[in-house]
């Protein structure tokens, strides 16, 4: 097991209240597997992404749970031993390329950073490693890139840019938020190729964030679907896409459009995401739920083993 | 190491960046008039035994108070010292005083201003509380308290000057950070595994620095004249040292009959502050990425 989550439980504080964003999250992950974490916005799941590296803002609070990776609770780790882990074990892409690179620094020196900051190594070696991770995601004229500001940069090239800079280090866990959203369709597949080939011959293991289930599907061994701020299924790819258990993500793979199947209007689901300021009681789905029961009102449903599933539903004993 | 340096000069002076600043610059003509002034101003600090030949402080009374003429392009003073040697070294004296003063408050201001910003919290608080202190009281009148305090001198009217500037680039750097800590580039710096010190230098530092610059570029100006006001009051530095403040000080018992003794370090003041405002005002306009589309 490399990363286990065990009961996460996020808070922010704001100003109309305390907003519980993540409600207790149970999530594993085998080394060198991909999981695709779903949800809609809101959902909890960029949170989870960013408290394994203990990135949030400074008005959140991680009010219970633990967070074991590779047999150290990172979340009692002292903030130096943190630092050694980011970037080198476990590293983050985010979903604006170009927002997540510094606009006054050459690119190439930004990617070099990584090495500097976890090897000794003088900057002309740092320089040949990131011209040869730039060969690595297919930039064309390496040694041009190195020395370019992000703006001369197109979205396509900056991600790459940026997925060399998370994968420099060859960690172990990458956490992907929505890496390709920002991107329009065509440079989104390349860059999903891309991004396939690289995780599977570093055998790095993924947590893809997404709130696109067919591009959760293309890439992922496991998918999570999120709901305000839990996990309510998990089960391999396949089995989610042939038999969904829970309502939610039935409700899911219905609004996802099929050109083979002719429909007249795509289906949506009713009502929206509650506040997560003042949750129902009960299930957090209940409202929306299609199959709801009297107990869904009352208990909230624990994450159960059903046949090849995991799922968090009442429907199910 | 020289040839890395050289080399990475010359790529830069041949890249296109280069060519924009210098288009830039070329078609601004205040730019290019700030520019003069300021280069002719340092140039002739550095030249200054070269251009005036007669010795700045050696007095002599045969000669006292002679009008412009071939010989004293800008006549003598009450001592029959040649004015155009004293305005000639007056220009090392003043741009002395303002690298030193801009270089202090320059580099603590910003430095505190990052770390105030970037941090929040009570440091911030603290540091704030104190600035609002500083910013009470106008900016002159502070530095004269300070110096009457220190005494007067060079190095006194320096610390001075110090004393009360850095404040400002405290706040305009503190302005900044708050902006750009919450940039999506810190974060993933932070995910890298940056440590605090390096995301404030590295990352944070050269994006703040450019509207910092400019203040610097537009307070040498300013330090200057600061500096002239403290020396005419008689706070800064001391006769017979020949700065421009005090001479126009001293000039003023002549002003009807002998105009050249003020008028001429009068007009020194001008220029430099004049050079250093608008090459600010034009480093702000070449910095500024709008105007580099």
């Amino acid at each position: 097991m490399l990363l286990e989550i065990r009961d996460l439980k996020v808070i922010f504080h704001t100003i109309r209240g305390m907003v519980r964003a993540v409600n207790g999250v149970d999530l594993m992950l085998n080394q060198g597997e991909i999981i695709g974490l779903v949800g809609e916005t809101g959902s909890g799941k960029t949170v989870t992404g960013l408290s394994i590296l203990r990135l949030l803002d400074q008005n959140a609070e991680i009010i219970d749970g633990k967070i074991i990776f590779d047999g150290r609770d990172l979340l009692k780790l002292p903030m130096n031993e943190m630092l050694k882990i980011r970037g080198k074990e476990i590293s983050m892409i985010f979903q604006e390329p170009k927002a997540a690179l510094n606009p006054v620094i050459p690119v190439g020196d930004q990617v070099a950073e990584s090495f500097m900051v976890h090897e000794r190594i003088t900057k002309s070696e740092a320089k040949k490693r990131v011209i040869e991770m730039f060969n690595r995601v297919e930039l064309p004229d390496p040694e041009r890139i190195y020395k370019s500001y992000p703006h001369e940069l197109s979205g396509g090239m900056a991600q790459r840019v940026v997925i060399s800079m998370a994968l420099a280090l060859r960690p172990k866990l990458l956490i992907a938020d929505e890496p390709t959203s920002a991107l329009d369709v065509t440079i989104q597949a390349q860059i999903m190729d891309l991004f396939k080939e690289l995780v599977r011959q570093f055998k790095t293991s993924v947590i893809y964030i997404t709130h696109d289930m067919a591009l959760a599907a293309e890439i992922s061994d496991k998918i999570a679907v999120m709901y305000a701020g839990r996990i309510v299924e998990v089960a391999k790819t396949e089995e989610i896409f042939e038999e969904p258990l829970h309502p939610y993500t039935r409700g899911l793979l219905r609004s996802i459009p099929d050109v083979k199947r002719r429909m007249k209007t795509l289906f949506s689901m009713p009502g929206e995401i509650p506040s997560m300021l003042n949750p129902p009681p009960g299930c957090l789905f209940h409202p929306r739920c299609p199959d709801k029961m009297e107990i869904c009102e009352r208990k909230v449903p624990i994450l159960k083993k059903v046949d090849e599933h995991e799922v968090a539903c009442f429907l199910y004993g | 190491m020289h040839e890395v340096i050289t080399l990475a000069l010359m790529d830069y002076l041949k890249s296109e960046d280069f060519r924009i600043t210098l288009y830039l610059v070329r078609k601004s003509p205040l730019t290019m008039l700030g520019m003069t002034l300021t280069i002719s101003l340092i140039l002739f600090a550095i030249l200054a035994p070269y251009i005036a030949k007669q010795d700045p402080i050696e007095q002599d009374p045969s000669k006292r108070l002679l009008p412009p003429s071939p010989e004293h392009p800008f006549g003598t003073d009450q001592l029959g010292r040649d004015i155009f040697s004293r305005v000639i070294w007056g220009s090392r004296i003043s741009l002395t005083i303002a690298v030193i003063v801009v270089a202090i408050s320059f580099s603590t201001g910003t430095v505190l201003g990052i770390v105030a910003g970037y941090f929040g919290g009570k440091v911030d608080e603290l540091l704030m509380r104190i600035t609002d202190m500083f910013m009470a009281f106008p900016r002159l009148i502070l530095a004269m308290a300070v110096a009457a305090a220190l005494g007067p001198g060079i190095f006194n009217t320096v610390i001075a000057m110090a004393f009360v500037s850095w404040v400002y680039y405290a706040r305009l750097s503190r302005a900044s950070t708050l902006q750009v800590r919450e940039e999506m580039f810190v974060e993933a710096a932070r995910a890298i595994g940056a440590s605090n010190l390096r995301i404030l230098f590295k990352h944070i530092l050269p994006v703040t620095i450019s509207p910092v610059i400019v203040q610097a570029t537009l307070d040498m100006g300013g330090a200057i004249l600061t500096a002239a006001a403290l020396g005419f009051l008689g706070l800064g530095v001391q006769p017979p040292t020949p700065e421009w403040g005090v001479m126009v000080s001293e000039g003023r018992r002549f002003i009807t009959e002998q105009w050249w003794v003020s008028t001429f370090p009068g007009f020194a003041i001008l220029l430099a502050t004049l050079g250093f405002n608008l090459l600010g005002d034009g480093i702000n306009d070449i910095l500024n990425v709008r105007s580099r589309r």
